[in-house]
């Protein structure tokens, strides 16, 4: 086991569906540290970017290689939270030590870790209620904990807040923060160009299936160095 | 009519024991085989519903085929497997309520496989990549989704008991109709109504109606307290 699963690197990687070439070819590298914020319109590709970055898509062409050759140990070592968490129909404990099981900690250490995991996104005393019941956002606070509990080196949020009322994206954003904080490797698809702003150190933005434009997060506000990033931050500014 | 069914009603209850070997019998048969096509069909409805095979469109298409099938087909097919001259005629099970379960279940595997593959399938839909990303796949995949489908289930298995305890055709050829052995609620029926004593037939057909909708209810009452709580 190496020291750490990154850099992650893509090597001119496609992806087509039903040959519809919907990433026609991306080389980029992603490295422990900067918190890395993917933006781009509705069907750009950002979610299957990630996707492909997970490991729950594979390429149609080209290579995606972690530092680390044990597939199963670059698989623990990471996690995703997606747009709509789904939860498994048992408690909000249940859920995160299923998740605890299936990443092969011990039986008696699961519940302890659970309930740390879920302090640490504040949801401790919904800690027995069904998961299904929770709010929307309680949900995502509970996919948090359930990422949480693996401690990943590396954590895909795919717009974890487009979905939510401005409060639970917040709490969502908080959670998130602590995560880089504690050391995570955040990399995080939006279109939400404030959440760009408040969570990200840099943006690659993708337009069209490519890689538009890689720049430091304040540099590609103030001075975006391609037309397409220009154009998608002066539209979008209004609704920010 | 309705001094018919009132008769016939008298008449069912003045049967007691004789009637309540008949229910017993007809309830032990259609369990049992709701039971064993259950054990059976849920891990072919998960195997159907997460993996991907070659011939699984075939297998789904026959499935759904055989959720038709004719209960007179059944029976004489298990009949011909089961009788003296038959593969399986060593068993002796011929004329016995074990042949009955035998070919209820046989009736009914296609019903619980199909129904819940599809039940699973519309879930698998939702929780793939969830799970995939925790690391879930292949068997334990399933069984996590046959269990948060649970709810879903009780109607698979519902269609199942509905269609063995209507069904006569498949328990009269291989069970006979035999009093006191392999008579049935519905052999029963048929064998009054083909004798003429039609309130007695009415009577039993009404205690029939009123077992299946007691066991639905409890089913649906189960299932909606269960729903409530677990979301």
């Amino acid at each position: 086991m190496s020291a750490s699963i990154l850099p992650l690197t893509l090597d001119n990687v496609a992806y087509a569906s039903n040959g519809q070439p919907i990433i026609p070819g991306i080389s980029l590298a992603i490295e422990a540290g900067p918190s890395t914020i993917i933006l781009g319109a509705n069907g750009a590709g950002k979610s299957v970017l990630m996707r492909l970055m997970h490991g729950l898509l594979a390429p149609s062409a080209g290579s995606v290689r972690w530092n680390e050759a044990d597939p199963s140990s670059v698989r623990r070592r990471q996690a995703m939270v997606f747009q709509r968490p789904v939860m498994l129909r048992r408690s909000a404990m249940a859920n995160v030590v299923y998740a605890l099981e299936l990443a092969g900690v011990p039986a008696a250490e699961r519940e302890a870790q659970a309930l740390t995991a879920l302090q640490e996104v504040g949801l401790r005393h919904l800690a027995h209620r069904p998961a299904r019941v929770l709010s929307g956002g309680e949900q995502q606070r509970l996919a948090l904990a359930r990422a949480w509990a693996l401690h990943p080196e590396v954590l895909f949020l795919d717009e974890p807040t487009a979905s939510l009322d401005p409060g639970a994206t917040r709490e969502i954003e908080t959670v998130i923060k602590a995560f880089d904080a504690a050391g995570t490797k955040i990399v995080m698809a939006t279109h939400n160009l404030g959440q760009a702003r408040r969570l990200g150190d840099e943006v690659l933005f993708i337009h069209q299936g490519r890689l538009a434009e890689r720049s430091p997060v304040d540099q590609f506000f103030a001075r975006p160095a391609s037309p397409e990033a220009a154009a998608f931050i002066k539209g979008e500014l209004p609704w920010v | 009519m309705l001094s018919a069914i009132a008769e016939g009603l008298q008449r069912v209850f003045a049967l007691d024991r004789e009637l309540w070997r008949i229910v017993a019998l007809s309830l032990e048969v259609s369990l049992s085989a709701v039971l064993l096509a259950t054990v059976l069909g849920l891990p072919l409805a998960a195997a159907l519903a997460v993996k991907q095979f070659p011939g699984r469109r075939g297998v789904i298409v026959i499935l759904n085929a055989l959720m038709g099938l004719p209960p007179v087909v059944v029976g004489l097919l298990v009949y011909l497997l089961l009788s003296r001259a038959g593969p399986l005629g060593s068993l002796g099970l011929l004329f016995t309520p074990g042949a009955m379960i035998v070919a209820q279940t046989l009736l009914i595997l296609p019903i619980i496989a199909s129904l819940a593959r599809q039940a699973l399938e519309d879930a698998w839909r939702e929780y793939e990549e969830q799970l995939r990303s925790l690391g879930a796949e292949g068997l334990q995949a399933a069984l996590t989704l046959l269990w948060d489908a649970r709810f879903s289930l009780v109607t698979a298995v519902l269609a199942g008991l509905g269609r063995a305890s209507a069904e006569v055709g498949a328990v009269m050829i291989v069970g006979g109709n035999i009093d006191g052995v392999t008579r049935v609620m519905t052999t029963a029926i048929a064998l009054e109504t083909s004798k003429g004593d039609l309130p007695l037939a009415l009577g039993l057909g009404f205690v029939l109606i009123a077992i299946v909708l007691a066991l639905n209810t409890a089913a649906q009452l189960i299932k909606e307290a269960a729903q409530r709580r677990f979301g």
